[in-house]
């Protein structure tokens, strides 16, 4: 850092500047401090709407109530099932769609037909419509295939994941060559390991993604009974789902404030991760300049 | 020989091209359901071809030019507020010389961007509600209860807003990597000349960015016609459709809860045929103006 003589100019502007940062910081932290606060109040409060950033009538009845409530939990088995096998598969198709496409023309003569195919996918799509019947027509409605499968190739991901692999030096190669590996034991070997930066970006961006899509699950399944967590909160949140609603969760919500139940379900969905994105940030900025300008 | 040695790299590809070939070239080929009185008993292959009377039809709907102007409106704003506030942000937080305090709002800026719109959709019903917080807060200034969510004044703001909010962080660490890149002695000499810090920020820090700021407005161009649809899905109910309305949510309706789904598909095409220009165009522009290249 530079040092800068402090002119009263300048400490006011720091004043202000500060200031101003503080609060879009609020802005951008204080409304979960709210959704905590309403799920933690007494249902009296939250429906009177006093709750502001403390509980007011301490409780943990709302979350209670979620332990046994079956939709919640049958939506988290379902997101847990998501997340594990998505990840997996998806990070599985973008290390052997890379590997290929990252060699040269001398080594793979086919590559740039593969590099087209895949190319022109990221410019024109087929749309909403035709994707669905797609999707219906072979046979993964309302299945957790739907939400895996369709989706298991990204594009992007292995263009990013493809940079990487081209970045490994040729020498490490050319010397698993001599040694009579052949492309598998390559790719296992010798490119996995050394790529265990870009493994982790890529896999956190898929893994944050399946955790986080909504939208696929209200498209795929006819029952709500195979919604996953952030399908089932966007029920919450629209309320165009009537049939969520059970006979018992009637008798008790007129106990529960609908408002402390929502606000701790979809609390509950956000916390993973709130608590580990922190974390992850450094991982995530790394994978953003990854793709950015290359020399 | 060459063809064996090439053997293992078509075989890694064989699950990424499958996916890709019915789930991206599926959807594409099932485009031509557009030209057709599709029936979905009949698939794609036997349905009746009616040339363009789904265009026709759709072009000669009472909404579409307003769905047309919704879609372009709020995604220009989203574009322009999106780029604007984070780069006032990264210049506002270089100025900051505490170390930890810029970590600190950096890392609260940036917890929106990680959650799905469900919880964020969540978050804003509960927000704006008519008993919520910002009411309450209003309403210490004498301002009467506003349904937000119901308001055609209002809506549009904040789908807009939102969007800028839910974005900032991610932007912003761009464009703040940006600034880090910036060579210092360019600063120091600038100190020497007797430069202030609101010039160098004029005539140093913005110019040093200008190519990543380029690079993000025509990577944006692209999306033009992508307004958020999740967002708004989320968000919306038929109150605002005459402001909030865009092409993926008309869509999305027509097709899937009107069951119309040729003329859907039709609209899915418009727009998919303007999108593959402008998305072509933006990576043009991009390669000419930032040397920026996806392969």
């Amino acid at each position: 850092m530079h040092f800068y003589k402090q002119t009263a100019g300048r400490k006011l502007f720091n004043v202000v500047n500060l200031s101003f940062l503080t609060i879009v910081t609020f802005m951008c932290v204080v409304p979960f401090i709210h959704l905590l606060a309403v799920s933690l109040s007494s249902n009296a409060a939250a429906s009177a709407g006093s709750v502001k950033l403390w509980p007011v009538g301490f409780t943990l009845e709302a979350y209670g109530f979620l332990g046994q409530k079956p939709e919640f939990l049958r939506s988290l088995g379902v997101t847990l099932q998501r997340v594990v096998l998505g990840t997996a598969i998806n990070m599985l198709l973008v290390f052997l769609t890379a590997y290929p496409l990252s060699k040269t023309h001398e080594q793979f003569r086919y590559r740039v037909y593969y590099v087209w195919f895949f190319a022109i996918t990221m410019f024109f799509g087929g749309g909403l419509i035709p994707t669905y019947i797609v999707v219906k027509e072979t046979g993964l409605m309302n299945s957790i295939w739907a939400l895996i499968i369709p989706g298991a190739l990204s594009v992007w991901n292995a263009v990013l994941m493809l940079n990487f692999f081209r970045g490994i030096p040729r020498d490490m190669e050319e010397a698993a060559l001599i040694d009579g590996a052949g492309h598998w034991s390559i790719l296992w070997k010798v490119y996995l390991p050394v790529s265990l930066p870009s493994i982790a970006t890529i896999g956190l961006f898929t893994l944050v993604g399946h955790w986080n899509s909504w939208f696929d699950g209200i498209l795929y399944m006819n029952s709500p009974d195979n919604y996953p967590l952030q399908t089932y909160l966007s029920t919450l949140v629209t309320s165009i789902n009537i049939k969520m609603i059970t006979v018992e969760d009637l008798s008790t919500l007129q106990n529960l404030s609908e408002r402390t139940l929502r606000t701790a379900q979809i609390f509950l969905g956000a916390l993973p991760i709130m608590l580990v994105y922190p974390f992850l940030q450094k991982y995530f900025i790394k994978g953003m300049t990854v793709g950015s300008v290359k020399e | 020989m060459k063809l064996k040695k090439e053997l293992p790299l078509h075989l890694m590809l064989i699950p990424g091209v499958l996916v890709t070939l019915i789930y991206a070239y599926g959807p594409m080929f099932g485009i031509v359901m557009a030209f057709q009185k599709f029936q979905p008993a009949l698939g794609f292959l036997k349905s009746k071809w009616i040339g363009l009377k789904n265009f026709e039809y759709v072009f000669h709907l009472p909404d579409f030019n307003q769905v047309l102007w919704n879609t372009t409106f709020i995604s220009v704003m989203k574009i322009v507020f999106g780029l604007a506030v984070p780069l006032l942000m990264a210049l506002l937080l270089n100025e900051v010389a505490k170390n930890w305090f810029k970590r600190m709002i950096q890392t609260s800026i940036f917890l929106p961007f990680f959650l799905s719109w469900a919880v964020l959709g969540g978050i804003m019903i509960e927000l704006f509600s008519l008993k919520g917080p910002v009411n309450a807060l209003l309403s210490l200034f004498g301002v009467d209860p506003i349904m937000f969510m119901a308001s055609n004044n209002w809506f549009v703001t904040i789908i807009i807003a939102s969007d800028v909010w839910k974005g900032m962080g991610y932007n912003m660490i761009i464009f703040l990597a940006a600034i880090v890149s910036i060579n210092a002695n360019l600063y120091e000499a600038a100190e020497v000349d007797g430069a202030g810090r609101w010039k160098q920020a004029l005539h140093i820090t913005l110019p040093g960015m200008a190519s990543i700021i380029i690079l993000i407005c025509t990577l944006s161009l692209g999306g033009v016609l992508n307004a958020g649809f999740d967002q708004i899905l989320i968000l919306y109910n038929p109150i605002v459709y005459e402001k909030a309305d865009v092409i993926d949510t008309f869509v999305y309706r027509l097709g899937l809860f009107d069951q119309q789904y040729a003329p859907a598909a039709a609209i899915g095409l418009f727009k998919s045929a303007i999108s593959v220009v402008l998305v072509s165009l933006s990576y043009y522009l991009a390669y000419r103006f930032s040397n920026y290249r996806i392969f």
